[in-house]
């Protein structure tokens, strides 16, 4: 903690070129300008049957710049760094922020929010991994998937991935924020076949900004083929009315719809089902969720948002009631309210957990629906309205009877959310948002 | 002007604007692909790429934000046998190209550098379009004005309508392939696109509807035949009827689909299933299922990337084959397959033209183009007056697929009831789903109103979007599940 590091040259640069964007626009007459430069870089391998399949080498670069003049904005992106494309990314950015109309809540964050110290959140473990390596790691993911099941018979391949960068963000108003941060993981994807000419497919995944707190890779194959094998058979189920209970991996889906009700655009344009919701009770008491952006090493953990807002440990729900909106500083200033510090999105969302482990949850739920895996887009964020296609398991006596599909789950959010019955200990720190299993009171199976 | 005559001028605009200004010629391209051909690498190839795009969009009455994004690159790849290795570079400049090819042929060992050069020669390609500039097709201040009047127009027509998000974009792609065959191809890609969102609210209830469409051409299509104004009239009309809705039915019945855009049905259910590579593993629910019966004898459905001007339509696909129009279920038989190089080299088959890629950073994979259904022989309302009780679905947002176990669902925008054999209440909230392999079998009657929907669509797979077009007459299908509440 504390140590001091020379800046390496990569940072240097990108900080350098987003100060000449900031530079070029401020002599283009700009009032002021924001700029976003940024610079990655990976490896992903894919072993298929054993063979190796693809071998894929990245490296990506990008510079963003918006600009205003007075209230009036415009942006514009480059990959090419040299000078003069640098130039005229500025200069188009300029010529549009000309056509675009006056919009007084236009602007750069207010600067008492922006973050003045920038913590070190632990993000940033570069793997050196050779592609032999990767490969062999692969290797071993997917012959343990095999080896777990006879029926697992096919495959999509296991990949190993590694990824890492730079991102600067600079304002005209004095902000200069760079973050770096990796991010790696294993993933396998397995077929099986159930005997009378019905296949499935699943897959099982680990992601770390740290590659030493990966799982074996072994376990990822493993994973893979029993979630494979236990949806072999699957049939259609009746149309009914029964509790679903979602896996924490689905679950997640569900927090993302109430983030996008109550982010700034949907509330200002009025086409969020959760309009002046703030203070209401959306959720059964005992609902807790709140963000952590400092976590260490959280895939979601950022020091400051897109516009160098500060971020904070903050509720969102609390004992059930929404406290707050996710607003960056355009819609906030629109609706009147202040800036969340949730300009580009929600950081480490987290559902605190129930008492109950997945066992636990399907107990109490007895008899009904367990989804692990939802396809399609049928959510109208306007009404609420959801309706998803489905597959899981049917549960009798607490205990998975057999595997379903070709069902859809229908509700309305506003619904689901009021019938909220438990949230599982088992959390998935997979992803920006972070829950247990949900087991919701009641929602319509379309079936045969 | 002649097919050949536009390829040649899109070779030299390609080399024009991609090649010279590096300094890269033949002996350099010939440098590169003999860094990678040794005797264990089948095929290789670069893809060079120079786009240009924008987008403009309208809220509340203004057009508030604008961008404009330049993007180059050249992507390098190798295939040994089942085995791809791949790198890229944001600079096209020659000792980046080479880095790449040597990072993309490690995939093989041993093997000696190709000495022979390379015979290169140009190859063939479509004329779907012109080379058009779409940015530079209309004033920036006229796109901030069409914007506007779509905005205005949907205001106009009802005072329900109490929000409007439009969107304009448009962009010009270049491309440069240069095989390890020997074949060079280019193209230059216009493509335009008009959104619009409105929210009507009335006592309390607020919905939403939406319209839009564009092609491969520039921005003057919106203009003409007042089709800007069609869109904003499109999205109004579709909100209006969602404010009367009733939730939707649950369970299986008869379902009726309208023409076009509910196309995106053969998409999902069909179409993603026969891409060669799911094939090729055998991991698709179609696969081995070539010369058998899977549909009714009314449908035949193809993938055609030869419709002039259309956003699915390409003059030559992402690795230089040139686009056709592949049956692929011909009178209820599974005839064809939708292939790149690779996949076709590997199933012994011909490539079809749908090696398509997102860009250069991002490897190419078999994908659709315009994929549709001819026409049958019955009059639409024939098809409805048919159903005693069932659904009748006519636009949809989005539709997903599980390759392996075939089963897909779509989501209806805009659906009613069907009551003896009449059109009877909006319902909302419906998302249908269906097995792949088995739903055309259950098409009862196809329409004879084959239309093409109007340029919206984006089809991903493996994180890679691409436009994409869908189509389709009328459809009757017996036994669908229809995902609302009701039951």
């Amino acid at each position: 903690m504390g140590a001091i590091i020379a800046k390496d040259q990569e940072t240097s640069s990108l900080e350098d070129l987003a100060t000449q964007a900031l530079d070029l626009a401020r002599r283009q007459g700009a009032s002021a300008a924001e700029a976003n430069a940024g610079f990655g870089r990976g490896l992903s391998v894919t072993v298929r049957k054993g063979e190796v399949e693809t071998v894929e080498h990245h490296r990506d670069k990008s510079l963003a710049v918006t600009v205003y003049f007075g209230d009036r904005s415009g942006s514009a992106s480059t990959s090419d760094f040299r000078s003069q494309a640098l130039s005229e990314a500025v200069m188009a950015a300029c010529v549009i922020a000309r056509h675009t109309a006056a919009d007084p809540y236009n602007g750069l964050a207010d600067p008492a929010h922006l973050a003045r110290a920038i913590p070190d959140l632990d993000l940033y473990h570069p793997w050196e991994l050779a592609m032999e390596e990767a490969i062999e790691r692969a290797r071993r993911c997917e012959e343990a998937a095999f080896a777990t099941d006879a029926r697992i018979g096919n495959s999509e391949g296991a990949s190993v991935t590694t990824h890492d960068g730079i991102d600067v963000y600079a304002t005209s108003h004095g902000f200069l924020g760079t973050v770096r941060a990796s991010r790696h993981g294993f993933s396998c994807a397995v077929l099986g076949e159930d005997g009378q000419g019905g296949m499935q497919r699943d897959y099982d995944y680990a992601s770390a900004r740290d590659a030493r707190d990966l799982p074996d890779v072994e376990e990822i194959g493993r994973r893979a083929a029993l979630r494979t094998a236990r949806r072999l058979g699957a049939r259609q189920i009746k149309t009914c009315q029964v509790p679903v209970l979602y896996e924490a991996q689905v679950a997640r889906s569900l927090v993302s719809h109430l983030v996008s009700a109550i982010s700034g655009p949907s509330l200002y344009r009025r086409s969020s089902f959760l309009v002046d919701s703030v203070d209401t009770a959306l959720f059964p008491a005992g609902t807790h969720l709140y963000e952590e952006p400092h976590r260490k090493k959280g895939m979601g953990s950022a020091p400051f948002d897109s516009e160098g807002v500060e971020t904070r440990t903050r509720d969102l729900i609390e004992d059930g009631v929404l406290r707050r909106y996710c607003l960056d500083s355009y819609s906030a200033r629109k609706l009147g309210l202040v800036t969340t510090g949730n300009a580009g999105g929600v950081h480490n969302l987290m559902v605190a957990p129930g008492s109950e482990d997945l066992a636990g949850l399907l107990r109490q739920m007895g008899t009904g629906l367990f989804v692990t895996e939802l396809i399609g887009f049928g959510i109208n964020h306007v009404t609420g309205d959801y309706s998803r296609g489905a597959a899981g398991f049917w549960v009798e006596g607490g205990e998975l009877a057999y595997p379903v599909e070709e069902i859809t789950i229908a509700s309305n959010l506003r619904d689901m959310y009021k019938g909220l019955v438990a949230v599982g200990r088992d959390v998935d720190y997979r992803h920006n948002v972070c829950t247990g299993s949900w087991l919701i009171e009641r929602m319509t199976v379309a079936g045969a | 002007m002649t097919t050949e005559t536009l390829h040649t001028r899109n070779l030299e605009r390609a080399r024009e604007s991609l090649l010279v200004p590096a300094g890269i010629g033949l002996n350099e391209l010939d440098q590169v692909m003999g860094r990678m051909l040794g005797h264990q690498i089948d095929y290789a190839d670069l893809y060079f790429q120079y786009s240009r795009q924008e987008s403009w969009s309208l809220e509340e009455g203004q057009v508030k934000s604008g961008s404009r994004h330049i993007e180059q690159g050249v992507g390098v790849r190798a295939i040994a046998g089942e085995k791809t290795g791949f790198a890229y570079s944001d600079e096209i400049v020659l000792p980046a190209l080479l880095d790449a090819a040597s990072a993309a042929r490690a995939i093989a060992h041993g093997g000696r550098q190709q000495t022979a050069a390379l015979a290169a020669h140009n190859g063939s390609a479509l004329s779907l379009y012109e080379p058009a500039d779409p940015l530079l097709s209309l004033e920036d201040a006229a796109k901030v004005a069409l914007l506007e009047r779509v905005e205005q127009e949907a205001r106009r027509l009802d005072p329900r309508v109490k929000q409007v998000m439009a969107s304009l974009g448009g962009s010009q792609e270049t491309i440069f392939v240069m095989r390890s065959d020997g074949v060079m191809a280019a193209d230059v890609r216009p493509l335009v696109r008009l959104n619009v969102t409105v929210i009507v609210e009335q006592n309390g209830r607020r919905e939403t509807g939406s319209s839009g469409g564009g092609g491969r051409t520039d921005y003057g299509y919106f203009l003409a035949e007042d089709r800007a104004l069609f869109y904003a009239r499109e999205a109004v009309r579709q909100a209006l009827v969602n404010l009367e809705a009733a939730p939707a039915p649950a369970g299986t019945m008869q379902v009726v689909l309208g023409p076009g855009w509910p196309g995106i049905l053969l998409h999902e259910a069909i179409g993603h299933g026969l891409e060669g590579d799911f094939n090729r593993k055998g991991t698709s629910a179609f696969a081995g299922l070539m010369g058998e019966k899977i549909a009714a004898d009314a449908c035949t459905v193809v993938d055609d990337g030869t419709l002039a001007g259309r956003r699915g339509s390409l003059n030559v696909d992402d690795e230089g084959t040139p686009t056709q129009n592949t049956v692929l279920i011909e009178r209820g038989v599974l005839r064809g397959y939708i292939l790149d190089r690779m996949n076709a080299r590997l199933m012994g088959m011909a490539p079809t033209g749908n090696g398509r890629r997102e860009s250069y950073a991002h490897l190419p994979m078999p994908r659709m183009t315009n994929t549709y259904m001819l026409a049958g022989d019955t009059p639409p309302e024939e098809i409805l007056a048919s159903v005693k009780k069932g659904l009748y679905a006519v636009n949809f947002g989005g539709g997903q697929v599980d390759i392996t176990s075939g089963k897909f669902v779509f989501s209806a925008s805009e659906a009613y009831l069907i009551e003896n054999g009449r059109i009877g209440r909006p319902v909302r909230g419906a998302t249908i789903i269906g097995n792949g392999p088995d739903v055309l079998k259950r098409v009862a009657m196809v329409g004879n109103d084959l239309a093409l929907d109007t340029g919206v669509g984006t089809c991903g797979k493996d994180g890679q979007s691409v436009p994409v077009g869908v189509g389709q007459p009328t459809l009757r299908i017996d036994g669908m599940t229809v995902g609302g509440t009701e039951e």
